[in-house]
């Protein structure tokens, strides 16, 4: 297992839907992301629990390209991660902000 | 005086060494092997029928069982080497030169014949181009093929498995070779004659049934909603835009996704008749919904699928088949019909480089190509027009003063990471290693890049036609290869102006809500959905019945 934490700054405060929202599931090649609203000085925190050790890099990148499409403030990230690879990350996100904003999903 | 006739006078002495082994034409099971030892000659062209499906697995043990100090050097020419006994024959001296398409799961013992020198290979072919030098230079002096059932004068039923026997058999009986076939019964009367008796010479009732693999069943309880989303691009991005209505689909779960999402999302952007219509298919169970919703209105096989018999056999508009209700499937036939008369093929591979090129090879394994390549290459011959065919043409000449001609629409489909977080971008592809290894003329290389018109990831579509430069062509592959090296790898500025310019394509760019990528947009969700909408006649395999 590893933890990677990661923040983001310069994001735009939202009116959420609810106060916190859950896409996916903790299951082989699969992950678990809660989205909570949690007052953190306009940042947003990120921490990935994942069973794939060694993949810094590609997160950063994942999550970077995920805060240029959404980029949220005082929001908590919170992703239980059983090896899903990059592109069911990207949509676990895209459904869980979706569901946290109000969206269709 | 010259004789012409010598290939005649040496069959007719074969046949004389067998005389005592035969009624009629049949031979009890026990004497298979001294009738292979009474026909064949050291040196001997032998196809053993390995298909991809149907196996001519008695015969192939009992040659594996010969004794090499009578039969040996065969030069073995056969499509498909699936059972251990392909490999057997090499391992006990029997055989030893080899002229192939494909080896799936035998490649890794394969490689490693051919690594000790026991095996060695003259050519690894695609399907077409191995038949077609059935009838110009690797023609079998002796086949052994594998029919359903023979009646006594030796006519062959192949049923719905017809596969690649028409074939072989042709190429072996006109030019006065022999040919030996494995039946499951002897009937008194066929339900139909698939190989006419006057070209077979000795039929054997095999001990068991001969083995068929389940080889186009896929379980949509398996397929992921990133292939979901995937699908939707593909029929929104590519079938939509190009009208594609004739068409070859690959065996992946990628695009069992896609036969699974007409009758959902198609029918929802009002596609129903407009795309899907003809088909050079196996009968894929995934393509049931389709066919029940009114999407499909012709398939072609290559081989059958097991399960899939009876719903064949109640829908006879769709398929193929014999007076007798049953399939008739040839792959000679449908390769070619995949070849020219098809707008389309699409399927997955394990590795594309900058160039666009693919390849499912990897190291240690010598799988060959199969059929892919033949139907998966812009078909240079062909001279008829359809809508799709043109518009891809179009777009590859645009703007550059070349003479009109179409196009084939080539698609890679796959996700960029595979299992294991394997990248399937590559700067260089496994195939140049495993071409020095083996020895080989050329990297296995299963689809060219220059061939390729589109590749779908789950990040977009690059659409390789419209790239006019090398550079431009290697950032539209870069521009959707996510995030393994090659895409992270990106100019970003310039795959942001391929975008603008509609060589690149992202799900929004296509006005795919992302949000409806799960998998209740499945036509069916499981095996047991599609059994439900054949309306019980696919009767799917025990392994694939979890109920």
């Amino acid at each position: 297992m590893e933890t990677l934490k990661f923040e983001y700054r310069g994001g735009r405060p939202c009116n959420p839907a609810q106060a916190s929202a859950l896409a996916g599931v903790v299951g082989s090649g699969n992950l678990e992301i809660l989205v909570e609203q949690e007052p953190l000085n306009g940042a947003c925190a990120v921490e990935v629990v994942t069973a794939a050790v060694g993949f810094g890099a590609i997160w950063q990148a994942v999550l970077d390209d995920f805060f240029a499409r959404h980029p949220l403030a005082d929001v908590r990230i919170s992703i239980n991660d059983v090896g899903a690879t990059p592109a069911v990350v990207s949509l676990r996100l895209d459904q869980a902000v979706n569901a946290f904003l109000g969206g269709t999903a | 005086m010259r004789d012409w006739n010598t290939q005649a006078r040496n069959r007719e002495a074969r046949l004389a060494r067998a005389a005592h082994l035969t009624q009629g034409k049949t031979v009890e099971a026990k004497d298979a092997a001294a009738l292979l030892s009474a026909v064949l000659e050291p040196g001997d062209r032998v196809c053993l029928e390995g298909n991809n499906q149907k196996q001519a697995d008695f015969l192939a043990k009992v040659l594996a069982g010969l004794d090499p100090a009578r039969v040996h050097d065969l030069h073995m020419v056969q499509s498909v080497l699936a059972l251990p006994e392909h490999l057997d024959v090499f391992d006990r001296g029997v055989a030893s030169r080899l002229d192939f398409s494909f080896s799936g799961p035998q490649g890794a013992r394969l490689a490693k014949l051919v690594a000790e020198g026991r095996i060695n290979i003259g050519a690894i072919h695609t399907y077409l181009e191995l038949f077609g030098r059935y009838f110009v230079d690797l023609t079998p002096r002796v086949s052994l093929v594998c029919a359903q059932a023979a009646d006594r004068a030796g006519n062959l039923y192949t049923g719905p498995n017809t596969e690649d026997t028409p074939t072989i058999v042709e190429a072996t009986a006109f030019k006065r070779g022999i040919v030996i076939a494995q039946v499951n019964q002897i009937v008194d009367s066929l339900p139909r004659v698939d190989i006419p008796a006057d070209w077979v010479d000795f039929v054997i009732q095999s001990p068991k049934p001969h083995y068929i693999e389940p080889l186009f069943t896929r379980d949509p309880a398996q397929i992921s909603e990133i292939q979901v989303l995937m699908a939707m691009m593909a029929i929104k991005g590519i079938y939509a835009e190009y009208e594609v209505n004739r068409l070859n689909h690959g065996i992946g779960f990628d695009t069992a996704a896609i036969e699974l999402l007409l009758p959902t999302y198609a029918e929802s952007l009002g596609l129903k008749g407009r795309i899907c219509r003809h088909w050079a298919l196996n009968p894929h169970p995934a393509l049931i919904p389709a066919i029940e919703a009114g999407f499909v209105e012709s398939v072609h096989s290559f081989g059958s699928e097991l399960g899939m018999e009876k719903y064949i056999e109640a829908r006879p508009d769709v398929f193929f088949t014999g007076p007798d209700g049953s399939m008739r499937s040839n792959r000679a036939m449908s390769q070619a019909a995949g070849h020219y008369a098809c707008d389309m093929f699409i399927g997955s591979t394990l590795q594309i480089d900058l160039g666009g090129n693919s390849s499912t090879a990897t190291l240690g394994r010598i799988a060959g190509f199969g059929g892919a390549p033949n139907m998966g290459s812009d078909a240079r011959g062909r001279r008829h027009a359809s809508p799709a065919w043109l518009k891809a043409g179009r777009e590859a000449r645009e703007g550059r003063g070349l003479m009109p001609r179409g196009q084939k629409l080539v698609v890679q489909m796959v996700e960029t990471f595979r299992e294991h977080m394997q990248p399937a971008f590559v700067e260089r592809l496994d195939a140049w290693e495993l071409a020095e290894s083996a020895g080989m003329d050329l990297p296995p290389v299963m689809i060219y890049g220059e061939d390729v018109s589109h590749i779908l990831t789950e990040e977009g579509i690059a659409n390789l036609l419209l790239c006019r430069t090398d550079e431009e062509r290697e950032q539209a592959i870069r521009g959707v290869a996510g995030y393994t090296p090659v895409g992270l790898a990106r100019d970003k500025r310039m795959v942001e102006n391929l975008r603008d310019r509609g060589i690149i394509r992202r799900p929004e760019d296509l006005g795919i809500d992302k949000s409806l990528a799960t998998r209740d947009l499945l036509a069916a969700r499981s095996v047991k959905d599609l059994v439900r909408a054949s309306g019980g006649l696919y009767d799917p395999p025990k392994r694939f019945r979890n109920w």
